[in-house]
């Protein structure tokens, strides 16, 4: 899982019709220390976030065991909604 | 697998039900020199381990099956706590990282033990394990 910061939404109208009814969010990678990476991704939502949150997202063939997700065209999943990032010793490398 | 740094832990309330209640921790992966290797990531807790120690993880779907039979929505897992790495140096030596040994000789037990959230997972910390994992 990586962590991501909600930047948006996406409207799709026309789209596969195994994804009908999935929120897609476009979520920007942020290092834990909550600096943006240079990546971001669209990913269902199955817990409800919304813009500005920070989320963990899972990707790769992990994110179809998202609740709903199954079978689905989906290759990334919004898993949670983050509280709190504890990075206890701060000299991160 | 890969090797990896714990260096912290990550609170969600609000989550998907196929996370349950598993412990989630952002770790550094390492190279087996000990320094760091690429960027850091959350994995969710399948051994118990905690901040500064070093572990091995697996990622993509077999992630997922270090939990079975549950069916956990996990794309890395933490699946074993590194005693040392022995790259077969100067006779057997553990490997080095920039900052000494990839794995310090384990404190002694009921030193102070890493910092939990008791919320991030069932049952708080873990127990320290069994045997001391430098002994040989």
């Amino acid at each position: 899982m990586i962590l991501g910061r909600v930047a948006g939404t996406v409207v799709a109208t026309r789209k596969d019709e195994r994804l009908e009814g999935f929120k897609l969010l476009v979520v920007q990678a942020v290092e834990p220390d909550g600096r943006p990476r240079d990546s971001y991704v669209v990913a269902v939502d199955t817990v409800d976030a919304g813009v500005g949150e920070l989320v963990l997202i899972v990707s790769g063939s992990s994110a179809r065991m998202a609740s709903g997700c199954a079978d689905r065209p989906v290759d990334a999943a919004v898993a949670g909604i983050v509280d709190e990032v504890d990075l206890p010793s701060a000299g991160r490398s | 697998m890969q090797l990896a740094r714990v260096v912290g832990s990550v609170v969600a309330t609000v989550k998907d039900p196929a996370l349950g209640s598993r412990t989630l921790l952002v770790i550094q992966p390492i190279a087996p020199s000990g320094a760091p290797a690429g960027a850091s990531l959350v994995a969710i807790d399948g051994v118990g381990v905690g901040p500064g120690e070093d572990v091995l993880f697996v990622k993509g779907r077999e992630a997922a099956f270090a939990f079975l039979p549950d069916t956990v929505l996990a794309d890395a897992s933490i699946v074993g706590k590194v005693d040392f790495v022995d790259l077969g140096r100067e006779g057997g030596e553990r490997a080095r990282g920039p900052e000494g040994p990839i794995l310090p000789a384990r404190r002694a037990r009921g030193a102070s033990e890493p910092k939990r959230r008791a919320s991030t997972g069932p049952g708080g910390p873990h127990p320290p394990r069994a045997k001391s994992a430098g002994s040989e």
